[in-house]
């Protein structure tokens, strides 16, 4: 039977929870007007007042933000209240140059434990569980937001954080741990050395895991849930917006639901910022209207994926968002092919291959070329280097088909793609343009 | 008879196989008969060692890739002709090579022959009265 943290607003009808957006929207437009002058000069410069937003419908109207304002604004610029109701900031790594830094207030980070509670729950978890927690602790979202969650539907938690593969396995074993939430590769790094110490799926006590803040395959799923015994899964979020827990997947596993009571979300076109009819797909913008400190209106997350509005077994009616194709800043143009390393990813499994891999992107006299490193496996690995070859070909041809254009396959020995255990470095980019 | 033959991959680039022979020094195993394939970017050593079940502990526990595979191995007279009655033999006997190698026992030459089928070139030789060698003459030889 499905259960739920906060059923009456995960299952409200798509009319209370429209009302409830735009009854909190328009306190929230006034709020970032009132406290945020930043934004109020955005506003101000398109010759907008907040009387202008009528309801949802007039959104499109509001000027974007983006991780560059989030730098230029650094690090007080979009705070929406005074230090003394701050109690915490939260932080996320740029690409380059200053980290974004997001605040709460406790009522905000309420908000967000809750969040990560619902997903707790639709991942079938409950007070009888014993939930470590392997994301990182500190400045990264994906620690403190779970362990929140995990204390909300009142889990044992262990406080794990990331690193240290050995002790999180005497963890995992000895205190007979049911929940895991770490990213998707920790995972299936996890999922590989117990694999190695001789642990089969019966005698892994782990029942549910929760894997985000990267994008992961369906195959990669399976991978996880084979070699841990285990049903995954995904939970999405973002620092700028609160953290983990914007959305989650519910026992469908098709979809994550987005906590619309909380997030409003629009897709766009990621070229031109246009509103994109629901169900397009298109980058995702959100607009957080319950948060008081750092009240981000139309936030691009880069993120490109579509929603979903039809109606999910597991009683929830908040619009799932699909699998993410990838961030939009993940994805790279190959010879003018747009290429997200989770399509390689899936060729890899689909092809009996671990999902350790790299891919390497260079430019040799003007042309791009895309080299794709991947560890040999034992099931791969033949006497004859005939069949060897012919099974990178096969591989390359599967890259091919999905992507249109041609990968150079290199096998390599394995344990030799450097492992993270925070977020994988799946990609180099070389090529200087 | 046939023998157990252990097959690693190699990635292609400086140091790889000196790792494994060093590896397999520290575990005092012995090389017996040794042949490298290459490719481009990867190699395959293929290897007869003293200790079959302690190479491949010892291998996977240092994260090789290996594979065991059967492999004929047959004395060959150092004269004029010697081989080539071997093949003969073969040739008759339909038997596939798909690779061989050589090497120099206590006692003589001897040459691995990996076939495409090696029950059917077991009961062949059996047929001819061909000897190969058993992994307990190997230890004589």
């Amino acid at each position: 039977m499905e259960r739920y943290y906060q059923q009456e607003i995960e299952c409200a009808s798509r009319e209370t929870i429209k009302a409830l957006q735009e009854e909190k929207l328009q306190r929230q437009i006034r709020h970032v007007w009132e406290n945020v002058p930043y934004y109020r000069k955005k506003l101000e410069a398109k010759g907008l007042r907040p009387e202008d937003i009528k309801s949802s419908a007039d959104l499109y109207k509001l000027p974007f933000l983006s991780k560059a304002d989030l730098r230029e604004a650094y690090p007080y610029g979009l705070l929406a209240k005074p230090l003394k109701d701050c109690v915490r900031i939260q932080s996320t790594s740029g690409t380059t140059g200053k980290r974004v830094v997001a605040f709460y207030t406790q009522k905000d980070i309420d908000m967000w434990e809750e969040c990560c509670a619902r997903a707790i729950v639709a991942a079938g978890g409950s007070n009888e569980d014993v939930c470590q927690v392997s994301y990182g602790y500190g400045l990264f979202t994906g620690g403190p937001g779970l362990n929140g969650g995990s204390h909300k539907v009142g889990c044992l938690t262990i406080p794990a954080s990331s690193g240290n593969t050995e002790r999180q396995i005497m963890f995992i074993m000895d205190l007979k741990a049911t929940i895991l939430c770490c990213t998707p590769s920790y995972a299936a790094y996890l999922g590989e050395s117990m694999k190695e110490m001789g642990y089969k799926p019966e005698d892994i006590p782990l029942k549910i895991g929760i894997f985000g803040a990267e994008a992961w395959s369906e195959e990669m799923r399976r991978d996880i849930e084979a070699t841990l015994g285990i049903k995954a899964y995904d939970i999405y979020g973002l620092t700028e917006i609160s953290g983990p827990g914007v959305s989650f997947e519910c026992s469908a596993q098709n979809g994550m639901h987005i906590n619309e009571d909380h997030f409003l979300v629009e897709t766009i076109d990621p070229k031109t910022g246009e509103v994109l009819p629901e169900g397009s797909q298109g980058e995702l913008v959100f607009t957080a209207l319950d948060k008081e400190a750092f009240p981000l209106l139309r936030y691009r997350t880069r993120d490109i994926c579509t929603l979903n509005r039809e109606p999910c077994s597991c009683g929830r009616t908040h619009v799932r968002m699909m699998k993410l194709k990838g961030r939009s800043d993940d994805m790279m143009v190959i010879r003018g092919v747009n290429v997200f390393p989770s399509q390689i990813e899936t060729v890899l499994l689909n092809h009996g291959y671990a999902a350790n891999y790299q891919i390497i992107v260079d430019r040799v006299n003007n042309t791009d070329t895309l080299d794709v490193k991947v560890e040999m496996t034992p099931q791969m690995f033949t006497d004859n280097v005939g069949e060897i070859d012919e099974r990178r070909k096969e591989l390359a041809d599967g890259i091919k088909s999905i992507l249109g254009i041609r990968a150079k396959v290199s096998l390599v020995a394995p344990k030799t793609i450097e492992r993270s255990e925070g977020k994988a470095v799946r990609v180099i980019d070389k090529r200087k343009i | 008879m046939s023998v157990k033959q252990i097959s690693v991959f190699l990635e292609n680039k400086p140091g790889t196989l000196k790792k494994l022979t060093g590896l397999l020094t520290d575990n005092n195993i012995n090389i017996r008969a040794l042949s490298v394939v290459d490719t481009k970017d990867f190699g395959i050593v293929r290897m007869l060692v003293d200790d079959v079940y302690a190479t491949t502990s010892v291998l996977s526990d240092n994260h090789f890739i290996a594979s065991l595979n059967s492999v004929l191995v047959v004395a060959i007279p150092d004269e004029v002709g010697g081989l080539d009655k071997l093949l003969t033999n073969f040739e008759q006997a339909e038997i596939n090579i798909e690779y061989m190698y050589a090497f120099a026992g206590k006692k003589g030459a001897y040459m691995i022959f990996r076939v495409g089928d090696t029950k059917k070139a077991e009961a062949a030789f059996a047929r001819l009265g061909l000897a190969s060698l058993s992994s307990e003459d190997m230890a004589e030889v």
